[in-house]
């Protein structure tokens, strides 16, 4: 086409054949936003750092040995005379209330932490994001009894919901407090995407595609779930420090994750009362939880903005 | 309900009707080869009949009680030509969008009838449905929403092979997505680029490639240009025109801008209130009208005539537009009518050629649905 000569200024022969051949090119690849999207991930200084510091993470959860000589299960780890030592040399991150080594205990309790934290985070967006893509997508009856339903578990509150739930089932691991986070956690995700597929289903872009004859599946997967996705992944990745929190507040009411089991929220939940006069048993495992939280919304920002030509 | 006294109801397989469709095509497969046999130019494409739709207005929230309906196309036919333009224009609200999405088989026809060569594509479902979608397409009316902003321009125009296999080979769909962005007059090495990177004009000439993908013979634009500015609307127009005898297309041209409808209409319907007020060729429309409600619009357009302007007779509607939920008894127009009389509170005028001027020869001799159609001139000096 014309337009492209027209907007060269240069008249630069060799110039212009190599543009057009760089343009051609560019077109013989076929773009897709997936595609695309990595492309431009992996080229974000964000990107990088907040998956380096994920990559730590995990590897903290999946063998804390490699990061620490010491056990927090073997004989004699915690000596009470340690109690409440400020941080010396050979012991960083100093002694909590037990006389345990906090540095120790830290690398240990991240694999807990975050199975609880990515666990419940992928369980309420793949519950809620259905679910509410569902009732969006029908819509009538089926979004009005849904949405019902949804608010019976919005009704209840986080720790007397856990209370009520660790009460029948018993529990105190892991798995059962990623289960009670994820069923009184998945409304809000929920709502969100309900949300999202209603405002996007009745675009014409959809209409579009219901004219070339598109079924329903390649309408809600092609068409409506990548333009509803942005503000599911901000919600999600912040919610994911918000539950490795709430977890603690689990254990400190004695239905989350209880002794020997170790966790950050758990131990924060420990050091905050005496936090006026050692700071340290507080600050060092809720620094490892804000790095995480950190690392996560990053990230989700990241891909957020990757994925969105517009931002591109 | 406004009838038409084109009299031909092709269920019936009277001469009117081309003669491949009929009662006795039964299977899919019969169905699908009736729909891409050849109609020769000047034969009804797509003949339109009786449509209505309503939308259903329900209180309670339990249990829904119906309270009425919007009557938004309240018995609408019309016959479209191959390779015609037909345009329908009208005030906001009138239905003209809803004919569009009714057409489409966006929206469930409440009743009436649409035959695409023959078969009554308002009961079409499943496959019978998807192959009239391959001839039938549409082209939307705000380039900003119609186009999905996270696919690329190659994925957008490609999408109709993906739906539609049969049309394009798989290794074949790349190179036809850059011809049609060639054919649009659009660089095809923009393949690649997303929704956003355009302009409003190029963003419809995008939609229009997508529309022209699966070779279709009938295009619905619904609007196509009135979200664009007026000098890149020349330019839209221009394409469509130029598509049009290109690929021989027959066009349903949905506008509320009766001077783009003039430029680019073979024929032109004149809805108001969800029902057709008077239709004709351009030149009996705009030159010869005999409906009231259309020498009200057309007294509205501006004339670039000081002079002609002066001598003109302005014609000024009061009121507005009654409710479509409870639309008025008889001739809807009769609300802000000048004309009106009893009769037209009792008897609701069909769309008909006007008894005076029946087996007259003059471009007034159109069909128009009124008890008191007669010309008046009001684009020239009155």
């Amino acid at each position: 086409m014309s337009e492209k000569t027209i907007e060269r200024p240069t008249t630069d022969e060799a110039a212009l054949a190599k543009e057009i051949e760089a343009d051609e090119k560019a077109a013989a690849r076929q773009a897709s936003l997936l595609k695309d999207g990595w492309a431009d991930l992996r080229k974000r200084p964000m990107f990088i750092v907040s998956g380096l510091v994920i990559l730590l993470l995990l590897a903290l959860a999946v063998a804390p040995g490699l990061f620490t000589a010491r056990s927090p299960f073997s004989d004699g780890f915690c000596q009470l005379q340690n109690s409440m030592t400020p941080p010396t040399s050979g012991h960083l991150f100093g002694y909590d209330v037990q006389g345990c080594d906090i540095y120790t205990r830290t690398v240990y309790g991240a694999r807990n932490s975050i199975i609880v934290g990515v666990v419940t985070t992928i369980a309420t967006t793949l519950i809620g994001g259905l679910v509410g893509m569902l009732a969006g997508l029908i819509g009538g009856w089926i979004d009005a009894l849904l949405s019902r339903v949804t608010e019976v578990f919005s009704a209840l509150p986080l720790l007397v919901g856990g209370l009520l739930i660790m009460s029948i089932w018993g529990g105190g691991d892991v798995w059962s407090v990623s289960l009670i986070m994820a069923v009184l956690g998945w409304p809000q995700v929920f709502r969100i995407m309900r949300g999202e597929v209603i405002s996007n289903k009745y675009n014409d872009y959809v209409a579009a595609a219901r004219a070339l004859g598109a079924g329903s599946g390649r309408i809600a997967f092609r068409h409506i779930l990548p333009n509803t996705l942005a503000p599911v992944i901000v919600i999600t990745t912040m919610n994911l420090g918000v539950y490795i929190a709430a977890e603690a507040a689990l254990s400190y009411l004695g239905i989350g994750i209880q002794y020997p089991n170790i966790s950050w929220g758990l131990m924060i939940s420990d050091a905050q009362d005496r936090f006026l006069t050692s700071p340290h048993a507080l600050l060092f495992p809720a620094g490892a939880l804000s790095i995480t939280v950190l690392a996560f919304i990053m990230l989700g920002d990241v891909v957020r903005d990757a994925f969105d030509p517009k931002m591109r | 309900m406004a009838e038409t006294t084109k009299a031909t109801e092709p269920g019936d397989a009277t001469p009117n009707v081309s003669p491949l469709e009929v009662a006795d095509v039964h299977s899919v497969e019969e169905k699908v080869a009736a729909l891409d046999a050849p109609v020769e130019r000047g034969e009804p494409i797509l003949q339109v009949r009786n449509l209505v739709k309503h939308f259903p207005l329900t209180q309670g929230i339990i249990v829904k009680r119906h309270v009425g309906a919007v009557k938004a196309v309240d018995g609408v036919s019309f016959d479209l030509y191959q390779g015609e333009t037909l345009g329908i224009v009208g005030e906001s609200g009138c239905g003209k969008s809803t004919v569009a999405k009714v057409l489409m088989n966006l929206e469930k026809a409440t009743a009436g009838e649409v035959f695409y060569k023959g078969q009554d594509i308002t009961k079409l479902s499943g496959r019978a449905l998807k192959a009239v979608r391959r001839n039938i397409q549409m082209i939307f009316q705000d380039p900003y929403t119609s186009l999905n902003p996270r696919m690329t321009v190659g994925d957008i125009i490609g999408e109709p092979f993906d739906i539609h296999p049969e049309v394009a080979p798989k290794g074949d769909r790349r190179q036809r997505v850059r011809e049609l962005l060639d054919v649009v007059g659009l660089n095809p090495e923009y393949i690649n680029r997303y929704p956003h990177q355009f302009s409003g004009g190029q963003r419809q000439r995008i939609g229009i490639a997508r529309g022209l993908a699966l070779n279709p013979e009938v295009i619905i634009c619904d609007e196509p240009v009135s979200a664009l500015d007026v000098s890149v609307q020349a330019q839209v127009i221009n394409l469509m025109e130029r598509l049009q005898d290109e690929f021989n297309l027959s066009y349903v041209f949905i506008a509320h801008d009766l001077s783009i409808v003039r430029h680019i209409s073979d024929r032109v319907g004149v809805m108001y209130l969800g029902r057709i007020a008077e239709i004709g060729s351009d030149e009996q429309i705009y030159e010869h009208p005999t409906h009231p409600y259309t020498q009200a619009l057309l007294s509205a357009v501006p004339v670039p005539d000081p002079d002609a302007r002066e001598g003109r007779e302005r014609i000024i509607l009061t009121g507005d537009v009654p409710s479509p939920a409870n639309p008025p008894s008889g001739c809807s127009f009769r609300t802000r009518c000048w004309k009106a009389q009893d009769k037209c509170a009792e008897e609701t005028p069909l769309l008909a050629v006007p008894e005076r001027f029946k087996g007259v020869d003059t471009p007034a001799a159109h069909e128009s649905a009124c008890h008191f159609a007669e010309e008046k001139d009001v684009v020239h000096a009155g």
